[in-house]
């Protein structure tokens, strides 16, 4: 299966209008499985989180987890979505050797959670987009391909099961079809998907995690010719594991289906596979040849009956938005548009304001955050989150900064023993010896030696040519290993040699 | 009378007083299976060393002057669709054979907490889909009243033993009928409680909106102690209902119906009923009235679309139920030569380990759940449930109770029905409406048919959480027949 041809983007959009479907499962950090009471802890040893009713022993019953029902009505309400006042699970029947029951307990038409929205922010407009239903349902457990080339079914010698996962309670949001996103479709997919990751955090309901697969996402796309009023066929693409790769695969798929458009062909209703190293999608299976699910409720749970006053309650205790947070914490900061929209794609949000309360000044946090430990993770692959510093130690540097102890050069190499493991940031000056020279007697004596040394240099300055200060103000800093304040040093140069600017 | 005469209540009493040990009871009651067991065949397994064992354990805890309940050192037979953490669970069938569970049903682990102890695992239709237990996958279990016959099914085996002196107790599961019938054709008491009302988990799946573990004994009172001794709330199952058990065992003791008011379910009777069954009907509900009760004749039209309506929901749920048996993780597996593809081999095993009702059940709960084939199918059957359910409610408006026969025959002859599906599903005829309906129901014997010298059952129908009613209608007329057989209808039952 190749990728086949795409048409470059902008001629793509030229002629195509998109519309985007999301699908997004969550998995929630309950302390214990959806139906059983097994742990859910991410990593622990294969099959040692496994009990009769999550390996679907003979006999074994599931029990519905109330507290994954009540994260689900909550993350329902973030969405502004009416919640079910009755509503069963379903039982979807599959075959497939890592879901134990060979069926997954899911909801099918009667989801807890339907008809909401999510507003996202796009270069400085707002697109809201139409959430469909929100429900809840069991994780598989997690197979490994052993002996083929690719990881995949296909081609491997055996394959193993690990069941820890299988039962871990998943929630499913479904957004509407969004239309009308014309070129900036990339953009609000990925807005969209960061936008609900962080409305998941500041629930606390799940850890969101994309590369550990706790937050994953398809994404659906069709095309229809430019002023056409009915819509494509849509494909579904799986395996799309980073907000990056959101974007990517939106676009991708938006190239490849506008070349087999235009080239006169149909697109296959089925569903894909988005690839990290290429950015391209490949086709998975068709979804004619797709089961017959045979959704009905299920018979071993009651119905969920969510009492409208709890619901009321839940809602009145919702904590505060990311959205509403953000236009918040950016009147407090006073910072731009493009500012807050850089830290928010960076995810340095909670970052920022951590590092604010831990007394910075917010466009201090803000340097700090978005440059340099920004670099430091894009080289070294960690999210920022990730770094080995806290926003607390990050409000020290700015503070030492800001009394003068340290310059920004100084302040980088804090940065990097901190990050390197060597300490705190006071720790990190004292062993490394960083704080800026401001003791006059060795600044002087510093420069004394320097001057001697480049005789030439300071003749040349005596005699006028004051540009040439900048070589021996350079052999200062050098000389104190970067300690001197470089402004007080030139002045002094200046004066030892009865010159003036 | 040797000790595997008495009734449960006197030799929960017997021990309880230290007249006879739970060893000595676990006995004559072993003694007595090696005795009869090659002739009935009632179970699938026995292991007389784990049961002396558990015997021993209660003496042992009795002598600590444990508290336990009023069965405490009763042997028990256990329907093998229950989990047993010291015994094999095979729900008679071939992709289980040899499975032993890591942990016990709710139902069996209350009656082991009380002290029965488990005597053995009872023949059953595989999956418990049938009315005669010859769909086991082992062997066929035999009516004692006459070895030609069947004792009636799904839980042929719970029945047969209790039947035949092997067992003053068993277990059993009611999907539609699978204890009144066996009951009605052995002459002994089954009691199908309000669904939710004893715990489903540990019960191996076959309808899961439907299934309902019971008691068997061989009286009313003894029912009644079994009854309460294991039901109640479970939070392991979701469906288990959460209120205290109905008073049945003070109702089985107390069995005054005078002013009770009877209804007579109009549909269940005339053509395709035995003469002999319908006279000790007629008879039994001419009894209860000459005890006071009022008899009025009750119309509910939809219980005859009761029969089709469960021949789809519950082969639609046993379609799904019935996939985890996927060769993977326990259980039979066929065809892994290392050449074979996970499906396959899960093809290979499925093909094997299923019998044939099994999989006839199977294929058509897929049929029915098919896309384009739901509302029609299982849908339309949700709708026609509800109606019944509609109707029974309607009914217990007017009457306390509705009363029947169990089922439209005595026990019919091995090999008779086994070619003839829909002739075999005639059997629970009666008894399904109660399990749509989730209502109480109970057969307690009412005589013998004379055309055959069989055993008939009367089957007492009560609204959900109603239990005690049927233990009080059924403790009465039990009463009144004894009196007049001069004993209980079992010890009519030829000598085997």
């Amino acid at each position: 299966m190749t990728a086949g041809t795409l048409m470059p983007y902008d001629e793509a959009l030229e002629r195509f209008e998109p519309v985007l479907g999301l699908e997004t499962h969550v998995e929630l950090g309950t302390r214990s499985k959806m139906f059983c009471g097994c742990k859910t802890t991410f990593g622990a040893p294969p099959n040692t989180q496994v009990c009769p009713t999550c390996l679907a022993l003979p006999g074994a019953l599931p029990v519905a987890n109330a507290m994954a029902i009540e994260s689900t009505i909550r993350i329902g309400l973030a969405l502004n979505c009416s919640i079910a006042e009755w509503c069963r699970f379903a039982r979807k029947n599959y075959f497939y050797p890592d879901m134990p029951k060979n069926y997954q307990i899911s909801q099918y038409d009667e989801p807890l959670c339907f008809d909401g929205y999510l507003d996202v922010e796009v270069n400085g407009e707002t697109v809201r987009i139409g959430i469909e239903r929100v429900h809840l349902e069991e994780d598989t457990g997690k197979s490994t391909h052993v002996g083929g080339a690719t990881g995949r079914i296909h081609g491997a010698d055996h394959s193993i099961v690990d069941y820890n996962r299988a039962g871990i309670p998943l929630v499913e949001i479904v957004t509407k079809p969004i239309p009308g996103t014309d070129r900036l479709a990339p953009d609000v997919a990925r807005a969209y998907v960061t936008e609900l990751r962080e409305i998941m955090r500041s629930l606390g309901v799940s850890d969101v995690r994309m590369e550990e697969g706790s937050l994953r996402c398809d994404v659906n796309v069709s095309l229809m010719p430019r002023g056409a009023s009915e819509w494509g066929t849509r494909t579904e693409t799986k395996n799309v594991n980073s907000l990056r790769s959101v974007e990517r695969a939106v676009r991708s798929e938006i190239e490849r289906q506008a070349a087999v458009l235009a080239d006169g062909g149909t697109i296959v209703q089925e569903t894909r596979h988005f690839h990290e190293d290429t950015g391209t999608t490949t086709s998975g299976r068709s979804k004619e040849e797709a089961q017959d699910y045979r959704y009905f409720p299920e018979p071993d749970l009651v119905p969920i009956a969510p009492d409208p006053a709890w619901v009321a309650e839940l809602k009145a205790a919702l904590p505060e938005l990311p959205s509403v947070r953000r236009k918040r914490l950016q009147a407090e900061w006073g910072l731009s548009d493009l500012d807050m929209q850089a830290m928010h794609n960076a995810d340095a949000f909670d970052l920022v304001e951590a590092t604010v309360a831990a007394g910075a000044p917010a466009a201090d946090a803000r340097k700090w955050w978005m440059g340099e430990l920004a670099r430091r993770a894009n080289e070294t692959g960690v999210p920022l989150a990730e770094l080995a510093i806290t926003p607390a130690q990050v409000a020290r540097v700015t503070e030492l900064v800001a009394s003068g102890a340290l310059n920004d050069k100084l302040a980088r190499e804090v940065l990097e023993g901190v990050l390197g493991g060597e300490g705190s940031p006071d720790e990190v000056v004292e062993a490394r010896g960083l704080q800026i020279v401001n003791d006059e007697g060795e600044l002087s004596a510093i420069i004394d030696k320097v001057l001697a040394d480049n005789a030439d240099a300071a003749d040349k300055v005596r005699a006028g040519k004051i540009a040439a200060a900048g070589a021996l103000v350079g052999g200062v800093m050098r000389a104190s290993k970067g300690k001197a304040d470089a402004a007080r040093a030139r002045q002094l140069i200046l004066e030892k040699l009865g010159v003036s600017e | 009378m040797s000790l595997i005469r008495k009734t449960a209540a006197q030799l929960g009493s017997m021990i309880a007083a230290g007249e006879v040990s739970a060893v000595e009871v676990a006995e004559a009651h072993l003694d007595r299976m090696a005795e009869v067991e090659p002739k009935v065949q009632a179970f699938l397994h026995v292991d007389r060393e784990v049961t002396l064992e558990q015997a021993r354990a209660v003496d042992a805890r009795l002598r600590a002057g444990e508290k336990l309940g009023p069965l405490a050192g009763v042997p028990i037979a256990h329907k093998d669709i229950f989990t047993t953490r010291d015994m094999p669970t095979t729900a008679a069938s071939k992709i289980l054979e040899g499975w032993r569970p890591p942990y016990d049903a709710t139902v069996t682990a209350r009656l082991r907490e009380a002290g029965l102890v488990i005597l053995g695992k009872t023949n059953l239709d595989e999956f418990a889909m049938g009315s005669s237990t010859e769909n086991s996958a082992y062997h066929v279990t035999r009516n004692p009243w006459d070895l030609t016959r069947v004792p009636g099914g799904s839980s042929g085996g719970s029945s047969a033993a209790v039947a035949a002196y092997e067992a003053p107790l068993s277990t059993g599961t009611d999907t539609g009928g699978s204890i009144r019938q066996p009951a009605s054709v052995t002459g002994i008491v089954g009691m199908k409680p309000t669904y939710g009302g004893s715990s489903r988990y540990g019960l191996i799946a076959f309808a899961s909106s439907l299934d309902t573990p019971g008691p068997f004994a061989r009286n009313v009172l003894d029912a009644a102690l079994l009854h309460e001794a294991f039901s109640g709330h479970d939070p392991m199952d979701s469906t288990s209902i959460d209120a205290p058990v109905p008073s049945v065992v003070e109702a089985a003791r107390n069995p005054d119906i005078a002013g009770l008011r009877v209804g007579v379910v109009k549909e269940f009777s005339g053509e395709g009923y035995q003469t002999g069954v319908l006279a000790r009907y007629h008879e039994a509900v001419k009894l209860l009235e000459s005890l006071g009760a009022t008899v009025v004749e009750v119309s509910c039209p939809s219980f005859t679309t009761a029969l089709p309506a469960y021949y789809l929901i519950a082969p639609s749920e046993c379609s799904s139920n019935l996939a985890r048996f996927d060769a993977m993780r326990y259980g039979l597996r066929v065809g892994d030569d290392g050449s074979r593809s996970a499906e396959e081999v899960m093809a290979l095993t499925r093909a094997a380990g299923f019998g044939p009702e099994v999989k006839r059940r199977i294929m058509l709960g897929t049929y029915a759940l098919s896309s384009g084939y739901y509302d029609a199918y299982y849908g339309q059957a949700q709708k026609v449930r509800t109606v019944i359910a509609r109707e029974f409610e309607a009914a217990y408006q007017q009457v306390d109770v509705l009363v029947s026969p169990t089922t439209p025959t005595t026990a019919f002859a091995i090999g008779e029905r086994a070619d003839d599906p829909m002739a075999m599903y005639l059997a629970d005829l009666c008894t399904i409406p109660s399990n749509l309906a989730g209502n109480a129901a109970m057969s307690v014997p009412c005589g013998l048919a004379d055309e055959d010298g069989l055993p008939v059952g009367l089957q007492i129908m009560a609204p959900v959480l109603a239990d005690d009613r049927c233990y009080r209608v059924g403790a009465a007329i039990e009463r009144a027949l004894e009196s007049r057989w001069g004993g209980s209808l079992l010890s009519q039952a030829p000598e085997l």
